[in-house]
């Protein structure tokens, strides 16, 4: 087994000694423009995003909401693909050490060959990797792959998710715990789910790893909420949009805001675990 | 390699199929299997459903025997199953039919489709209509254009049609679009996928409704020629009338099997829909099976005149006939089904949807070597009333 990098881990632990959740961070590779993604990357990570998921824009990706949709497509139309994400993982990982979490739909990967990619993003500095459409169980074989890979193999976990395989998921899961806040694609919405609270306590309790929230989540009012529940805050859409409408100035701002409104909660003392 | 493992019994066609899907499905999926499985193994369900196939739908349909384009196919004993006299105008209501009453036992009230020639539309629409669900179709902004009466028909039948802007504007997106809408609703809605595509249990369920092509053509076969068929030939899109047609034939071996893709401008111009012959092994919409897609793993445009076989993807059992060369795939262009939709017009007073008239085109062209062989079966698997006047406008008749 190669050895796990952990730097996910370190990320979550880091976060926790000052008591307060992660923040992590999704965009797609090469928005708003080819030119303009390195740059995006480096200002949400230097305006305080704990971890980053890099998107390898799809042209189907049917997970995802409009936001996401279209910073694919655009990607896409300028000749963004995996290759090239991998080469831009490999450029801002010589420049920070925020680690970074792939995010793919499985297409593109096998296309890529398997073993080829799991090199190349070692290789790359990559830290993780999530796969929107391989839950658990649909290949054992290339799932076992891949936990046994350096990557820390992200798994989600969803509303509708049975409460024993949520169990069995939790368990798998490496890095952290990807729950979905609600069901539906990814997107900005102005009212979380209810219940959110219940479950995540659930989730903390069978998982060996932090677990992060995400779907929906917009707001720093949000991003405060999720945060007194959860050890980790995603936001994705919300950080797309603002590219979208302003560059990376725009998005850092809003990262910044969302930082700044996690770092004001504490993790109440029954959530914490002496585990981590 | 992903998918080089068989597991658990109908998930997988050899390596193809599976259940690559969001996590949010996980649960509605394993909820549709249990249902499916259930009901399968009762007679009670499968007698509600013959009687609706027989009394709604007017099953069986004939077995015609076509002399005339048998003669013009080069001297074939062709016969014709009739799926085009099915109500709604295509084999498509034998599956919505099947999978409404499931809908129905799983409690949900709400019913959402894909399509794209309207076909599926229409038939899972008129099913909606027949108990009483809400109904919202999905369906690309070109093929809204290029079916415009079969959304009128949608929308008569009481469905909202919603049209799908992102991508290619066609069937691939709206299937993306539906699957989305499934994802954010998947505890009130039943999603009704229109071929043997999508994730398991879909590919294995779509077939075993639309086996009753099949298991009534050997049938009626045996009782009109007395003897099996040299040859079944079906269009292929996402293959259900194909599947449907060839599963009561896998046992036969001397029954050689022919699927007809979408050629659409030639497979030269990359304008074709033909994933079988020119696709490689890929994951679309749930399923690992052939697909059209570009050196990035990007899945690529199809395209083809007609929109029901315009879909760069192919259901996972078909993906596994090819590889075990228990059926052959072939394919005809635009021009060919064109050509064959005015031809069978002409010689058998039928009018085919351009879907079928490829399986047409490919007899029209290649039908020679079965002269004077034992009985050709081809099916028919809708009427073209819905495709004449984009027929019309293309040939500047209108």
């Amino acid at each position: 087994m190669s050895e796990k990098r952990e730097t996910i881990r370190d990320t979550f632990a880091a976060a926790e000694a000052e008591a307060r959740a992660a923040l992590v961070v999704y965009t797609t590779a090469g928005f708003p423009s080819p030119d303009a993604g390195l740059d995006a990357l480096l200002a949400l990570s230097d305006a305080g995003a704990d971890v980053l998921e890099l998107g390898v824009p799809f042209s189907d990706p049917l997970a995802d909401g409009p936001a996401i949709q279209a910073s694919s497509f655009r990607a896409i139309e300028r000749g963004v693909d995996l290759a090239w994400t991998l080469d831009l993982l490999r450029e801002f990982t010589t420049l920070r050490s925020t680690p970074v979490v792939l995010f793919t739909y499985l297409n593109p990967m096998l296309d890529y060959g398997v073993e080829r990619f799991l090199d190349v993003a070692v290789g790359a500095g990559a830290a993780g990797l999530l796969l929107t459409d391989l839950p658990l169980g649909a290949d054992p074989r290339l799932e076992e792959r891949i936990e046994r890979s350096p990557l820390d193999f992200v798994r989600l976990i969803a509303p509708t998710t049975t409460p024993d395989r949520a169990k069995r998921i939790a368990a798998r899961s490496q890095g952290f715990v990807y729950y979905i806040s609600r069901t539906g694609v990814t997107g900005a919405r102005r009212d979380l789910a209810h219940g959110l609270a219940p479950e995540v306590r659930a989730l903390r309790q069978a998982s060996a790893v932090p677990v992060a929230v995400g779907f929906g989540i917009s707001t720093p009012d949000q991003a405060s909420e999720v945060a007194g529940v959860a050890d980790g805050v995603i936001v994705g859409s919300a950080v797309v949009n603002a590219l979208a409408e302003g560059g990376a100035l725009r998005a850092g701002r809003l990262v910044r805001d969302l930082r700044t409104a996690i770092g004001k909660v504490s993790l109440s003392a029954n959530q914490q675990t002496s585990t981590r | 390699m992903v998918g080089m493992e068989a597991l658990a019994d109908g998930e997988r066609f050899g390596p193809f199929g599976g259940r690559f899907v969001p996590e949010t499905l996980i649960a509605a999926l394993d909820e549709l299997v249990e249902v499916y499985d259930a009901a399968a193994s009762e007679a009670t369900f499968w007698d509600e459903l013959e009687s609706l196939w027989r009394d709604y739908v007017g099953r069986p349909t004939p077995l015609y025997r076509a002399a005339r384009l048998g003669e013009a196919a080069g001297g074939v004993d062709l016969y014709l199953k009739r799926e085009d006299l099915n109500h709604t105008g295509a084999h498509k209501i034998n599956n919505t039919l099947g999978q409404v009453l499931l809908a129905r036992r799983m409690g949900k009230e709400r019913i959402i489709a894909e399509t794209g020639a309207g076909q599926h539309g229409v038939a899972t629409a008129t099913v909606c209509a027949l108990f009483g669900l809400r109904c919202v179709v999905y369906m690309g902004e070109e093929d809204v254009r290029r079916q415009a009466l079969n959304v009128y028909r949608m929308k008569l039948l009481g469905a909202e049609v919603r049209p799908v802007g992102s991508g290619t504007r066609t069937l691939k997106d709206a299937t993306n679009e539906a699957i989305r809408d499934w994802v954010t609703n998947v505890t009130d809605t039943h999603y009704i996928i229109g071929s043997v595509v999508g994730p398991h249990p879909y590919p294995r369920m779509v077939r075993d409704f639309q086996s009753v092509i099949g298991r009534e053509a050997r049938a009626q076969c045996l009782a009109i020629t007395g003897r099996l068929p040299c040859a079944v030939v079906a269009c292929v899109g996402g293959g259900s009338n194909a599947i449907g047609t060839f599963h009561s034939f896998l046992e036969d071996a001397e029954v050689e099997l022919v699927g007809v893709e979408a050629a659409g401008e030639g497979l030269e111009t990359g304008h074709h829909a033909a994933t079988l012959t020119a696709g490689r092994p890929g994951v679309l919409h749930g399923s690992l099976s052939f697909l059209l897609q570009d050196e990035h793993g990007q899945v690529a445009p199809a395209h083809s005149i007609s929109a029901g076989l315009d879909y760069p993807g192919v259901g996972p059992e078909h993906s596994h006939l090819k590889e075990t060369g228990r059926a052959t795939y072939t394919y005809a262009t635009d021009e060919e089904a064109l050509a064959a939709f005015h031809r069978l017009a002409r010689l058998e007073g039928i009018i085919p949807a351009l879907e079928s008239a490829h399986a047409i085109a490919f007899l029209l062209r290649e039908g020679e070597r079965w002269r004077g062989e034992g009985p050709v079966l081809l099916c028919l698997s809708g009427r073209g009333d819905k495709d004449v006047a984009q027929v019309a406008e293309r040939e500047g008749a209108i």
